[in-house]
């Protein structure tokens, strides 16, 4: 089964629900689209992102209602050096939509969208955890998996995978 | 999080209240959890939940493995169903590579995908009712969670970490005799369920224990990011193997069930009636099993039999080449999420087009469960907390990673 090249013209996926609502709301906020292996990214500008998840999880038609997850990839050397990655899932319409934020290298910061979604609270921690992005306006941001005296962020491309610390 | 840190990360408020500090040692709390309580009397009037003690970097050692030797990492992750981690993983990957996977091996991977969910379910409630004083049902339930390793044992060489679903279909072919085995357990396991029932269901003090405790309501639980049994326990209807279905679960006919009380008692009924669901898809599984081969035809990806590894020229080449080299994925990404015995297990893997994943995350529906914790238990007394935790039935190996 070959794959079939995945779609990245904005005018061909318009008609889908998320970013039918986005480009409503502020056609600037949506810096891009890619439709790959059935699964829709759209790239969100970065200070939209908190305004763009609330309005799609209270969109009427498709409600995407529920925060499957957050995580982030890091992109080193290259810059934009950090893609954060939301992953959000309509319980009505049954449709997924995933959420990318590129942040730059140097000093990573980003809004918190636990106000939208309690359920981020964990999963902000993580990546600010093991990635180094800080949220602003997250309640409690600590790190949850490594000890709180670690120094690095462990899952960096640039963090050493051997060799005593 | 705090292990090392001396600074406790509760203060406590009023002269009355004072800070308890419940595990990670503590043996209701399933594994390496702690919970910080803040407690006036018997009372919670904070609680804190800290992770990380079992934190071993997963993530960061799949980044330096070849696609293939990833698989055994995924069984570790959440000890008690390690082929529903398996799926996910094999079922992200071959969606990158865009790979068709013959009937014989979807369908048998719903089948184990199934039995592990009965073992799952199985050491849930024994430990469960354990933790809640009932001693009888957990030694019922390790009865036939033996009888369920001893399957998978039969089909893999392994009880707990299986590893026998491969990208691109199953490790092996199942023994002889092994459906008939897996008939014999399907016919017996509905007698038992109404063993454990009649010890729990209608008990008094189960009631007692468990009815209107840690009770949560649908909107909180989805905000809360719940999934599985513990968001259908608040009255939402949604399983990923009937909604979004994947490895032909749209092929078999099965009840999601839901209960719309939100408490412990609600959630122990949802994963009960799971555990009848589990065995009629077994059934399902075994009467329409079809026949043919249990690997994809994609030579660059699956492992050549061992014979024509022997015996042919161009299957030993095409076996060495993935032993030293793995085989490289389309650059993209995808997410994959299965329906786990816990919730929603999601697989996010990025390709660069290497023989190595460049990225591999697991959504772990105990970590968003567990999110539920304070809402469920403030205000309540500490007796409840057991139960509660008991009900959300986390794994931290999952929940750490």
């Amino acid at each position: 089964m070959p794959l079939a090249p995945p779609i990245t013209d904005i005018e061909q996926l318009k008609a889908h629900p998320a970013i039918a609502r986005l480009l409503n709301w502020n056609p600037s906020a949506v810096q891009g689209v890619k439709f790959d292996r059935d699964e829709m990214s759209i790239y969100v500008e970065r200070s939209a992102i908190r305004e763009a998840c609330s309005l799609l999880r209270d969109d009427a038609t498709c409600p995407f209602n529920f925060l499957s997850d957050v995580t982030c990839v890091d992109l080193y050397p290259s810059e934009p050096r950090f893609e954060v990655i939301y992953h959000l899932l309509s319980i009505s319409q049954k449709e997924r939509v995933r959420l990318k934020v590129r942040l730059a290298g140097d000093a990573p910061t980003l809004e918190s969208i636990t106000s939208v979604w309690p359920a981020a609270n964990f999963f902000e921690r993580e990546v600010f955890d093991l990635f180094g992005i800080r949220f602003t306006g997250h309640p409690f941001l600590r790190r949850i998996q490594m000890p709180e005296n670690w120094e690095g962020h462990p899952l960096r491309k640039d963090y050493p995978v051997e060799g005593y610390r | 999080m705090a292990h090392l840190s001396s600074i406790p990360q509760l203060e406590p408020g009023q002269d009355r209240t004072m800070i308890l500090n419940m595990g990670p040692q503590h043996p209701s709390t399933h594994g390496v959890l702690r919970v910080i309580l803040e407690i006036d009397g018997e009372t919670i009037i904070r609680i804190m939940p800290d992770i990380g003690y079992l934190h071993t970097g997963i993530e960061k050692t799949c980044e330096a493995k070849f696609y293939q030797q990833v698989v055994p990492l995924t069984d570790r992750i959440d000890y008690l169903c390690p082929l529903t981690n398996n799926l996910c993983y094999c079922l992200a990957v071959e969606k990158l590579l865009g790979l068709e996977i013959p009937p014989k091996a979807q369908w048998m991977r719903v089948l184990l995908n199934e039995l592990t969910r009965i073992n799952s379910h199985l050491v849930w409630l024994g430990t469960h009712a354990l933790d809640i004083g009932a001693m009888t049902v957990f030694l019922y339930c390790f009865r036939e969670r033996e009888d369920i390793l001893r399957l998978f044992e039969a089909v893999s060489g392994q009880r707990m970490m299986t590893s026998y679903f491969r990208i691109g279909g199953l490790a092996l072919p199942p023994p002889l005799d092994f459906f008939d085995r897996v008939r014999n357990f399907a016919n017996r396991f509905p007698s038992k369920v109404d063993e454990y029932e009649d010890l729990l269901t209608g008990n008094p003090i189960w009631t007692m224990r468990t009815k209107g405790v840690a009770k949560i309501s649908a909107e909180h639980a989805m905000a809360l990011g719940a999934s599985g049994p513990t968001l259908r326990g608040s009255g939402v209807d949604f399983d990923l193997r009937r909604d979004m279905p994947y490895s032909s679960y749209d092929k078999f006919k099965f009840k999601v069930p839901v209960a719309q009380d939100g408490d412990v008692f609600a959630r122990y009924m949802c994963r009960v009636q799971e555990l009848r669901e589990s065995i009629a898809i077994v059934q399902q599984a075994l009467d329409g099993m079809p026949s043919g081969p249990i690997k994809a035809d994609a030579p660059k990806v699956v492992l050549p039999d061992r014979e024509k590894m022997k015996t042919q020229m161009e299957a030993m080449i095409y076996h060495f080449k993935i032993i030293t080299e793995g085989f490289s994925d389309p650059e993209g990404e995808v997410y994959q999420a299965v329906e786990s015995p816990r919730g929603e297990m999601g697989y996010y893997v990025v390709s660069d087009g290497t023989a190595k994943p460049y990225r591999v995350h697991m959504r772990s529906a105990c970590l968003a469960n567990l999110q539920l914790l304070p809402a469920m238990c403030e205000g309540r007394l500490i007796a409840d907390v057991v139960a509660a935790i008991g009900s959300i039935d986390i794994v931290l190996g999952e929940i750490d990673r």
